[in-house]
């Protein structure tokens, strides 16, 4: 678990032996840029190719995703978004191209999944607590273990929530926060949101925002969401990845250094201010290419 | 007025029990029918009690809820894990649904002659008949509820590393749950009109069925009546059983 991995290209990430063909193909190109990514990169996807029925939505598409940052993902409607984190995050496959972690495969590595829709993400025959301790029972974490880590998060999470519950018996928040715990008791290498707040009110939005922010300066996670709320999308961020419509390219990828704790007044900060608009600029010049 | 509205209220469905015998009893009494084919109220409620109380009717009864019981046993057995297998992979289940869909439309009573046959004129041929059309019931239903697990679930479970087996113990069987409910409690009325059928064609010596046709023959009126209510009864009790079940197991279900 303790394993560190150091910055080189390991052997799987060597160009394609011929057994892939349609790799193979682009096997110079591709292998020059696997050469290269910038220090403290945590994801690099490379020759990135997904269709949908016939139409192209990534092809050729690179990206690095820094370590132990949190990077939004925003851009216009149907751009792919989310199918950016899902074949990341393995929920969906890709035709063609190669997404390493600290270059490992995925299944080498561990992630962590928090979903929009949390009322249809849990299982809600178990009580809240048994959601929890799902994913390390999947692991084969033996009881004592597992009742061990879960109470070490729930102290760190200190919420109020009835964790003999069933999720059906919990509030939209306190749903999306047993969530969160579910996909943070296997202690991800990355986490993943697609669009975590998007089905809270506003309210509950503010909470959640500040919860992960907390997390985050807790663990140094590094995290990837996926946000249609631009103000979510930089508050939180680190960096701010802007994408084009389909065939998707990155249009601009925003850094937000702002100090954390970020509060309500760092909403009106010059600085913030500054970025969303900047961010607004790309994304409305992106939008109105058709 | 409030405790006056409340007595009604909780004995709302005995009105309409009260209103049906008021009725009976009136149509009785006016000799509306032969009063041998339509017998008075009391009178079988009379022979209802001591058809239960002396044994008779009790043991046909009981040999029609063992009959029904059995075969519902195993076709649940049988067409659950089936189900799941089937509906998990949806390509399979389409291949096989004009089968699972032509048994499911044939009338059981139609395999009579067939299950006679293949199983003999004893138990066995009853208890497999029932089980069989109780069986496509139980698996259309498990197999929809199944095709039908939300995307979100399934997702979840891989990204959390499940494997196609753990996927489907943990979160298809349960999603699939109240889909299978519905097919249960279709499943088991189903079997019980099957055996009641089959015990009255399919040379039997006891249950309601064979107490049904031989009533009828005897022309004891009251006893078939008897006999009916005793069916009816099984057949609400059943129902209601399952549903108590259900909504016991399937807590989460509609929330």
């Amino acid at each position: 678990m303790a394993e560190l991995r150091v910055y080189a290209i390991p052997a799987e990430a060597a160009p394609p032996a011929p057994a892939a063909p349609a790799a193979a193909n682009e096997a110079p190109t591709l292998e020059e840029r696997l050469r290269w990514f910038p220090p403290n990169t945590h994801i690099t996807v490379r020759g990135l190719r997904k269709t949908f029925g016939g139409t192209v939505i990534y092809d050729g598409f690179d990206l690095d995703i820094p370590r132990g940052k949190i990077t939004s993902v925003f851009g216009p409607n149907g751009c792919g978004k989310s199918t950016l984190i899902n074949m990341i995050s393995g929920l969906i496959p890709y035709d063609v191209g190669q997404i390493l972690f600290d270059g490992k495969t995925l299944a080498e590595t561990r992630i962590g999944y928090v979903f929009q829709n949390y009322r249809e993400a849990l299982f809600p025959w178990m009580r809240a607590i048994d959601n929890i301790h799902y994913p390390l029972k999947l692991m084969g974490v033996p009881k004592a273990e597992r009742e061990r880590r879960v109470e070490k998060l729930i102290a760190s999470f200190d919420v109020p929530i009835d964790f003999n519950a069933y999720p059906y018996q919990l509030s939209g928040g306190q749903m999306q926060t047993i969530c969160i715990m579910r996909a943070l008791v296997v202690e991800p290498e990355v986490l993943f949101l697609d669009e975590p707040f998007s089905a809270l009110d506003y309210e509950m939005t503010l909470l959640m925002r500040d919860r992960l922010q907390r997390i985050y300066q807790e663990r140094g996670t590094t995290m990837m969401m996926v946000s249609h709320n631009l103000e979510d999308a930089v508050w939180l961020a680190d960096h701010i990845l802007l994408l084009t419509r389909k065939p998707t390219r990155v249009a601009d990828f925003v850094s937000f250094d702002a100090v954390r704790p970020r509060t309500a007044e760092t909403l009106s900060e010059p600085d913030f201010v500054r970025v969303k608009k900047h961010c607004l600029e790309v994304f409305q010049r992106e939008a109105s290419l058709r | 007025m409030k405790n006056l509205d409340r007595l009604f209220g909780s004995v709302k469905p005995l009105w309409g029990v009260l209103t049906l015998l008021a009725i009976w009893w009136l149509a009785w009494k006016a000799e509306v029918a032969d009063p041998v084919l339509l017998p008075s109220p009391q009178a079988t409620m009379a022979s209802l009690w001591e058809g239960m109380a002396d044994g008779g009717l009790w043991g046909d009864f009981l040999s029609t809820v063992k009959r029904t019981t059995i075969s519902f046993a195993l076709a649940a057995v049988i067409a659950i894990p089936l189900g799941i297998f089937l509906g998990s992979s949806e390509r399979l289940y389409r291949s096989l649904e004009f089968i699972i869909d032509f048994f499911r439309s044939t009338p059981a009573s139609a395999l009579f002659p067939l299950f006679l046959i293949l199983f003999g004129v004893g138990e066995l041929a009853k208890i497999l008949v029932a089980a069989f059309g109780a069986a496509l019931v139980i698996l259309f239903n498990v197999a929809y509820g199944v095709m039908n697990a939300r995307q979100t679930r399934l997702l979840a479970a891989r990204v959390m590393g499940a494997n196609k087996l753990q996927t489907l113990r943990d979160v298809m069987f349960w999603e699939s749950l109240p889909q299978t409910f519905v097919g249960l409690r279709n499943g088991v009325s189903l079997a019980l009109v099957i055996v009641i059928v089959a015990e009255m064609f399919i040379g039997s010596t006891d249950g309601l069925g064979h107490r049904l046709v031989e009533a009828q023959m005897l022309f004891r009126m009251p006893e078939m009546y008897a006999a009916i209510f005793a069916a009816g009864a099984l057949g609400y009790a059943l129902n209601w059983g399952s549903l108590l079940v259900e909504k016991r197991i399937v807590h989460w279900g509609g929330k």
